[in-house]
């Protein structure tokens, strides 16, 4: 930066605390209820921060972390965050088989993932607790923290079942959208035609739609679906609500305008010298297509791979309409505990769950933070 | 790209986006002329109740729902109502006796209104606002020390992402009975409040909370567009003796103005479907969006019905709203399209 543009120290510090104050602000309401969720009832809802952080009632019934467990288990989760990033990728590539690389990387995470739980939550407390016993004053609990609320949410509400249900909907959308939005990004990109255009105004229509207008009209022919199509299929015809498949179906539908969008201005990006000299070898444009642009396309298919999965990760109101009882996802199953929430441990139970299903989120963000910013700029370059 | 190739390459995606968006809107539209109702029969019913000596049995005329013998699930038949439904929702008899009497107030009880002056509410007063913070973070990052940016950039991502009914529940926690920040606030006016027992605090609360989860998006295009900037134009503009705020006014801002256009645009259409801020603040006996009119439309009632031609009414209500709200943009990119033609 050139001594012209040099700023005056005030600027730089209102711009360092103004950066400070929204760094609070935007992580603030995320800690906080992460904080509650790991407290009991009476310290979670206390009226004072200082409670809420240390939590002495749950301290007092026996739950608590001592100054070495906090030292220690901190340690762990450093060494195993620094190790997810340096070693696995160098194990991963070294173990899997060559051109599996992607399936490598499912299994080490999953691998990563049943270790880091077994060892965190199954091996340390007991190991902790026989150091504790040693350690005088440094072994007694400074906060409490309990893990009741996360046990009652998972293991007596079944919470897993919504989770299941929530993987099923949100890969089926993710893989269906990327199936057929990249194809049609691909000859939206390589068209210049009048009607190209004109899918791509529609689609930009489309995507502007409440999607409650959209649900108003699939309901009363999903419930009465069994009927409407028992002259085609006969007997095995389907009730598709509270269908699975049916909301994948239509959750990648509201997903392709935002898909083919994206992708279409990832595709504008690879020069299309590159297929002509794939079609000049003799390739088809499938093969141009599948052999040639596929291979150079991944950011971009793993960046809308990532904005599907939001979407299907994140909806309420398709899954919550169109879904029943035993087929519900998460978010829409947090909703089953607002009716419930008439003490505060169900309040507190509910902030779990909340919390739960954040995480992956937040997980999501720490590995594919340039992914996520590239597909939010693309979008926007490119328009 | 020969017109068939074109064709395979689109057929699916079209495909999908026909049957499950164009055909459920003519469906809607349908429906919203509509009206499937049970049919209803008169039967006599004998009720007894246990009394001294003998039964007191009375007998009454009830009305309930035919059921078909063989399937056992109630009949119904759909009828056409023309304009029933729209009237339903819109209630035009209740405005024009409000506005006779000049009792503007009366109209905003009546749902849709209310509905409906909410969400554009919503949608005017968070663009500029989403706006500017988005540009100040993006300054202020642009500021700060290489180092810092990726944190912040992470930190910074989070409020979007985030679910929008947890991340709006994360919030109505805070405030919710004496929830933590409630009671700092209550420590330093000495004053009860209460967030959740009038319109406009909750209001207050859903503004903050989209400014909050789409700042960052703002955020991510303004950072993107500032790196941009062509630093040549910045140094004549300081040889010219422009001050920090007139470089900003004249050379930053025009420079990022189709990005300010485009998250105008997206915030355009996804404000209007302002939704999950009911759920998550559990607002609904005092604030109400259009979409989530639609919605509670569709749930089921008590009895089990679901009011599917009202919710359709409604609907196609919302619809004319973002017809409305698209037809100037989509004017100005038909003209770019036919100038770029020619």
């Amino acid at each position: 930066m050139s001594k012209a543009t040099a700023q005056p120290m005030s600027l730089r510090i209102a711009s360092g605390m103004f950066l400070a104050f929204w760094c609070l602000l935007a992580a603030f309401p995320i800690v906080w209820i992460a904080i509650m969720s790991v407290k009991s009832p009476r310290d979670a809802f206390a009226a004072s921060a200082w409670d809420v952080i240390t939590g002495p009632a749950t301290r007092a019934a026996g739950n608590g972390l001592s100054i070495l467990d906090l030292v220690l288990g901190l340690a762990f989760l450093i060494f195993a965050i620094r190790w997810a990033f340096a070693g696995l990728p160098r194990m991963i590539a070294r173990f899997s088989p060559p051109g599996l690389i992607v399936l490598g990387w499912i299994v080490g995470a999953l691998l990563f993932a049943l270790g880091f739980i077994v060892i965190f939550f199954g091996v340390l407390p007991p190991v902790f607790d026989a150091l504790n016993s040693f350690a005088g004053p440094l072994g007694t609990p400074v906060i409490g923290l309990t893990t009741e609320h996360y046990v009652s949410v998972w293991g007596e509400n079944e919470f897993y079942r919504n989770f299941m249900n929530s993987m099923i909907v949100t890969a089926g959308v993710v893989t269906i959208s990327l199936t057929v939005g990249t194809l049609a990004g691909y000859g939206l990109a390589r068209s210049g035609s009048n009607l190209a255009f004109w899918l791509l105004i529609l689609a930009l229509i489309f995507r502007a739609l409440p999607h409650s207008v959209l649900v108003a009209g699939y309901l009363p022919w999903f419930i009465n679906s069994a009927e409407l199509l028992r002259p085609i299929f006969g007997e095995l015809s389907p009730t598709l609500y509270g269908q699975p498949w049916a909301v994948i179906a239509v959750l990648v539908a509201i997903n392709q305008p935002f898909t083919i969008w994206m992708l279409r201005s990832f595709f504008q990006n690879i020069p299309s010298e590159l297929d002509e000299a794939a079609r000049v070898d003799g390739c088809s444009h499938f093969q141009a297509f599948r052999r040639v642009i596929m291979p150079v396309m991944w950011p971009g298919v793993i960046t809308t791979g990532l904005f599907s999965f939001l979407l299907g990760y994140n909806d309420f109101l398709v899954t919550s309409l169109l879904l029943d009882a035993q087929n519900q996802t998460m978010v829409p199953a947090i909703a089953g505990y607002f009716n419930r929430e008439t003490t505060t441990t169900d309040q507190v139970e509910a902030v779990a769950a909340a919390v739960s299903i954040t995480a992956p989120l937040f997980l999501l963000v720490m590995v594919f933070q340039r992914q996520i910013v590239s597909g939010l700029t693309a979008g926007a370059v490119k328009g | 790209m020969k017109f068939k190739t074109f064709f395979w390459f689109v057929a699916p995606s079209v495909f999908m986006m026909l049957l499950f968006i164009a055909a459920p809107l003519v469906s809607v539209f349908i429906q919203s002329f509509q009206v499937t109702q049970p049919v209803m029969q008169q039967i006599e019913v004998e009720t007894c109740t246990p009394g001294f000596l003998t039964q007191t049995c009375t007998t009454e005329m009830k009305t309930v729902p035919t059921i078909d013998e063989a399937t056992g699930k109630t009949i119904t038949t759909t009828s056409w109502v023309g304009l029933e439904s729209y009237r339903n929702v819109l209630q035009m008899d209740k405005v024009w006796t409000a506005i006779g009497e000049g009792e503007w107030r009366d109209i905003l009880q009546i749902d849709f209104w209310k509905a409906l002056r909410f969400t554009l509410m919503f949608t005017l007063l968070t663009l500029p606002l989403v706006i500017g913070v988005g540009l100040m973070i993006a300054l202020a990052v642009n500021n700060a020390t290489k180092s810092l940016r990726g944190p912040v950039i992470f930190i910074s991502l989070l409020p979007f992402i985030i679910t929008p009914v947890i991340g709006s529940l994360s919030i109505y926690w805070l405030f919710v009975g004496d929830g933590i920040l409630t009671a700092t606030l209550e420590r330093w006016t000495g004053q009860d409040i209460a967030m959740f027992a009038q319109a406009w605090t909750i209001e207050l609360l859903m503004y903050f909370y989209r400014v909050w989860h789409v700042a960052p998006f703002a955020f991510v295009i303004f950072y993107a567009g500032l790196q941009t900037v062509n630093m040549d134009t910045l140094e004549s503009a300081i040889i010219d003796g422009a001050n920090r705020f007139e470089r900003l006014r004249y050379v930053i801002v025009p420079h990022l103005m189709p990005l300010i256009i485009f998250i105008a645009l997206i915030h355009l259409m996804d404000c209007y479907r302002v939704f999950e801020e009911v759920v998550g603040f559990r607002s609904q006996a005092h604030v109400i969006s259009l979409q989530w009119l639609t919605y509670d439309f569709l749930v089921p009632d008590d009895a089990g019905n679901r009011a599917v031609s009202r919710a359709s009414a409604s609907a196609m209500l919302t619809m004319i709203g973002i017809v409305l709200l698209l037809i100037l943009p989509l004017r100005r990119t038909w003209r770019d399209h036919k100038g770029g033609a020619h």
